[in-house]
C-alpha cells in the first residue's frame, strides 16, 4: 500500500547525463521491492504543473541517520524535471510511493539476464543483489545511446557473473543495440529468465528475442501518466490476459512490470479492434 | 557533520465546529466535498490514503452500459495549471460496476453518486433503471458531455432539448427518492438555458462544469498531443470559468440544488464555489497530483468558514450575491441616525480619489 509523504531531499548528484535524487521518505523504504516507482510532485504547492512525475526506485535505505531514504534517477527533459534538478539538500519534495506491481521472483536458484536501456537499469540493480542473495546466476546487458547515457555498469559489473554493454554510438561497448548481443548471451548461459527495463521498442525486441527462445520475460514499461495510483486511467496499453482477451490495462497498477509477451507491442498507442470493449466510433471524455 | 534532528510529529486536526451538513434534493449529505466524476475511479484507489466514507459522496467515473475501451494513447497533456485529457470512458461496463465497485462503496459506508453515460436516450434510460435497488447510492450524476449516436454525434449537452430528453428519461426509469442532477458543459453560448432545459425536464439538481474542450499540439511531432486530438480541459485553469457557470445559473435559478466543480485545489477554491452558489463542491484534477487533497480540502473549508464566523456550510451558499452592503464612514454615530446623509461620502479616510 502506497504512502504519501512530506520528504526532505537529502542528496542530489549528477551520473553521466542523468541526476541522482536520495529523498528522506518516512515509511517508504520498507514497502520498496525492484520495480516500484515512485511518484513526485514538482513545482512547490502553487504549482501551475499539477501532474506528478513518476520515476522507478533504484535504490532504498530502510534505516539511516536521518530515516527511511529513497533514490531515483532521472533525466531532465521538461519543466517538471528541470524543476527537480534544482532541487537542494534539505528541500521539501511531496512523494507517493511505492507504486506499481514491482518484478516477480523466482522461486528456484535460476540463471537470470538483466537488459537495461539508458536509466532503465535502475530498478534492474536491486533486484540484480536480490537475486543474488537468493542464489541466482546475474548477467547484465545494458545499452545507451552513448557511454553518457549508461547507467549502473560498476554497480552491474560487482553484482553480476557478467556484463554485456552496447552504444548507438561505440562511445562505451559495442556500437549497436542490446537486442545485437541478447540471443547469444542467453543462449550461452542458457537463461531462465529475461528481466528487461527501458524504452519501448527494447522493451518489444528483447520480447521478441525471448519468446522466439521460449524464455520467460517480464518489462517494467515506461508510459506517460497522470496519477500513479490508478485514477487517471491515462497510461494504458493493450494487454492479453489469462483469458486470452486483450484489455486496456493501466501500466500504474496493473503493471509497470508485464509478462513480455502479454504486451501487444506494435498495437501500442491505438485500441486494437479484438480489445474487450473497443469502440471505433469516438465518444465522451 | 552528523546531526540528529528530531522530526515533529504530525499534529492532530481537530476540525471547527460548525455544520458541515448539506442538502442536495431530497438528500443530506454529512458534508460539501465530493471527489469528480472521472477523477477517482470509484474510490477504491484513493481509499489507499484515507477513508472515502469521510467525504461528503464518492462520485464515480462515469458508466456506460456495455465495457469500453477507451481511446487510444496519448490520452493526456499537461497544461498550464491544468491538462487536458481524452480517455474515452474506459469502463467495465454497468454490470460489472454494479457487482464490483458500488457493492464495495456500499460495504465502505460511503455515499456514492453514480455518473451515468450512454450514446442515445434509450441508453441514459436503461442505465437509470439498473440503479434501481442499488445499495450505497445516493444520486445519479447524467453526464451529457457523449455524442448522441442517433444525431450525427451531436454531444447532447450542446443541445437543450437532446438534453432535456436525456433528463427526462433518466427520471422516468431512475429509482424513486434518489435525486438526478445534469451535469452541463460551459461551451455553450448560455448556460442557464442549458440549466432550465434540464430543470424544466425534471432535473433535481445541476453539477456545474464538465471539462471545455481544448486542443494541444505537439511541437516536436507537429501534431495533435491527443490521440483523440481534441480533449477536456480541467483544473484550476478553469476555475474562474466554472465559478461563473455557478453564480450564473444560481442568479437564474435561486433554488436548484448546484454541485459545484472546476479546478478546487484548495478550502478556498471550494469556498468561492459555495458563495458563487454551489451547495456542494467536487474535487477532481487535483487529485491526480494529491490524492489526499477531498479530505485536505474538506478540512480547509471547515476552517475558512469558522474564520468567517460561519456556523454551517448553509450559510455560505450563494452569500457573494447578496447587494452590496451601504457602508458607513468610521467613527462616531452620525447624529442625525439617516443614512441618506452618508451616502456618496467617501468610506474610509476622506480622501479624494483621483
Amino acid at each position: 500500500m502506497p504512502v504519501q509523504v512530506q520528504g526532505e531531499v537529502l542528496s542530489i548528484r549528477r551520473v553521466g547525463a542523468y541526476i541522482a535524487m536520495t529523498v528522506v521518505a518516512p515509511g517508504m523504504a520498507e514497502l520498496t521491492r525492484p520495480g516500484h516507482f515512485v511518484a513526485v510532485q514538482v513545482g512547490g504547492p502553487e504549482s501551475s504543473m499539477l501532474l506528478r512525475r513518476a520515476f522507478a526506485i533504484y535504490d532504498v535505505k530502510e534505516r539511516g541517520v536521518y530515516g527511511g531514504t529513497v533514490e531515483f534517477i532521472f533525466s531532465v527533459h521538461g519543466k517538471g524535471t528541470a524543476w527537480l534538478a534544482q532541487r537542494r539538500p534539505q528541500d521539501k519534495l511531496d512523494l507517493v510511493g511505492p507504486l506499481g506491481k514491482p518484478f516477480r521472483l523466482p522461486a528456484e536458484r535460476v540463471t537470470a539476464t538483466l537488459v537495461g536501456g539508458g536509466y532503465g537499469s535502475a530498478p534492474l540493480l536491486p533486484l540484480a543483489s536480490l537475486l543474488r542473495e537468493r542464489g541466482c546466476r546475474v548477467d547484465f546487458v545494458l545499452g545507451a545511446g552513448d557511454q553518457h547515457r549508461l547507467f549502473g555498469q560498476l554497480d552491474a559489473k560487482r553484482i553480476a557473473t557478467s556484463i554485456e554493454v552496447t552504444t548507438d554510438d561505440g562511445s562505451s561497448g559495442r556500437r549497436g543495440r542490446v537486442s545485437d548481443v541478447l540471443p547469444e548471451l542467453v543462449d550461452r548461459t542458457q537463461s531462465d529468465v529475461v528481466y528487461a527495463c527501458g524504452p519501448m521498442a527494447m522493451l518489444h525486441a528483447v520480447t521478441e528475442i525471448c519468446s522466439s527462445r521460449g524464455i520467460p520475460c517480464q518489462v517494467a514499461v515506461e508510459e506517460s501518466m497522470a496519477c500513479g495510483i490508478g485514477v487517471c486511467m491515462t497510461c494504458v496499453l493493450p494487454v492479453i490476459g489469462d483469458d486470452g482477451k486483450t484489455r486496456m490495462l493501466r501500466s500504474c497498477v496493473e503493471g509497470p512490470v508485464f509478462l513480455g509477451d502479454r504486451v501487444r507491442w506494435s498495437d501500442v498507442g491505438t485500441i486494437p479492434e479484438d480489445v474487450v470493449g473497443s469502440i471505433t466510433a469516438q465518444a465522451g471524455h | 557533520m552528523t546531526e540528529l534532528t528530531v522530526r515533529k510529529t504530525d499534529e492532530v486536526f481537530t476540525r471547527p465546529d460548525i455544520d458541515l451538513t448539506t442538502q442536495l434534493a431530497s438528500v443530506t449529505f454529512p458534508n460539501p466535498v465530493f471527489t469528480a466524476s472521472g477523477c477517482a475511479a470509484a474510490g477504491q484507489e484513493l481509499d489507499q490514503f484515507f477513508d472515502v466514507s469521510q467525504l461528503g459522496g464518492i462520485v464515480t467515473k462515469s458508466i456506460m452500459l456495455a465495457p469500453r475501451s477507451g481511446r487510444a494513447t496519448p490520452r493526456m497533456a499537461e497544461t498550464p495549471s491544468g491538462m487536458l485529457n481524452s480517455i474515452g470512458l474506459q469502463g467495465p461496463g454497468i454490470d460489472a460496476f454494479l457487482d464490483k465497485d458500488l457493492a464495495w462503496l456500499a460495504q465502505r459506508g460511503a455515499r456514492a453518486v453514480v455518473s451515468i453515460a450512454g450514446g442515445s436516450v434509450e441508453d441514459y434510460a436503461k442505465l437509470a433503471a439498473k440503479l434501481r435497488g442499488a445499495k450505497g447510492l445516493a444520486m445519479i450524476e447524467v453526464n451529457i458531455s457523449c455524442p448522441n449516436v442517433e444525431d450525427r454525434g451531436q454531444v447532447f449537452a450542446c443541445d437543450p432539448r437532446a438534453s432535456a430528453a436525456v433528463v427526462q428519461a433518466v427520471k422516468r426509469s431512475a429509482p424513486t427518492g434518489v435525486p438526478v442532477f445534469a451535469k452541463l458543459i460551459p461551451d455553450v453560448t448560455d448556460i442557464t438555458e442549458s440549466a432550465r432545459a434540464c430543470v424544466d425536464a425534471g432535473a433535481d439538481g445541476l453539477s456545474l462544469i464538465n471539462t471545455l474542450l481544448g486542443l494541444v499540439i505537439d511541437t516536436d511531432t507537429m501534431r495533435p498531443a491527443l490521440g483523440g486530438i481534441t480533449g477536456g480541459l480541467s483544473g484550476p485553469a478553469i476555475r474562474p470559468v466554472a465559478v461563473r457557470a455557478v453564480w450564473q445559473v444560481r442568479q437564474a435559478l435561486p433554488d436548484i440544488p448546484i454541485l459545484g466543480m472546476g479546478g478546487i485545489r484548495s478550502g478556498l477554491d471550494a469556498l468561492e464555489f459555495l458563495l458563487a452558489g454551489a451547495n456542494a463542491v467536487s474535487v477532481g484534477t487535483t487529485v491526480f497530483g494529491d490524492p489526499r487533497a477531498p479530505l485536505r480540502i474538506l478540512d480547509e473549508l471547515a476552517v475558512a468558514l469558522a474564520e468567517r464566523g460561519f456556523s454551517s456550510v448553509a450559510e455560505a451558499v450563494g452569500l457573494a450575491h447578496r447587494p452590496p452592503e451601504i457602508r458607513l464612514p468610521e467613527g462616531p454615530d452620525p447624529v442625525g441616525d439617516t443614512l441618506g446623509d452618508t451616502l456618496g461620502e467617501p468610506a474610509h479616510d476622506g480622501q479624494e480619489q483621483l
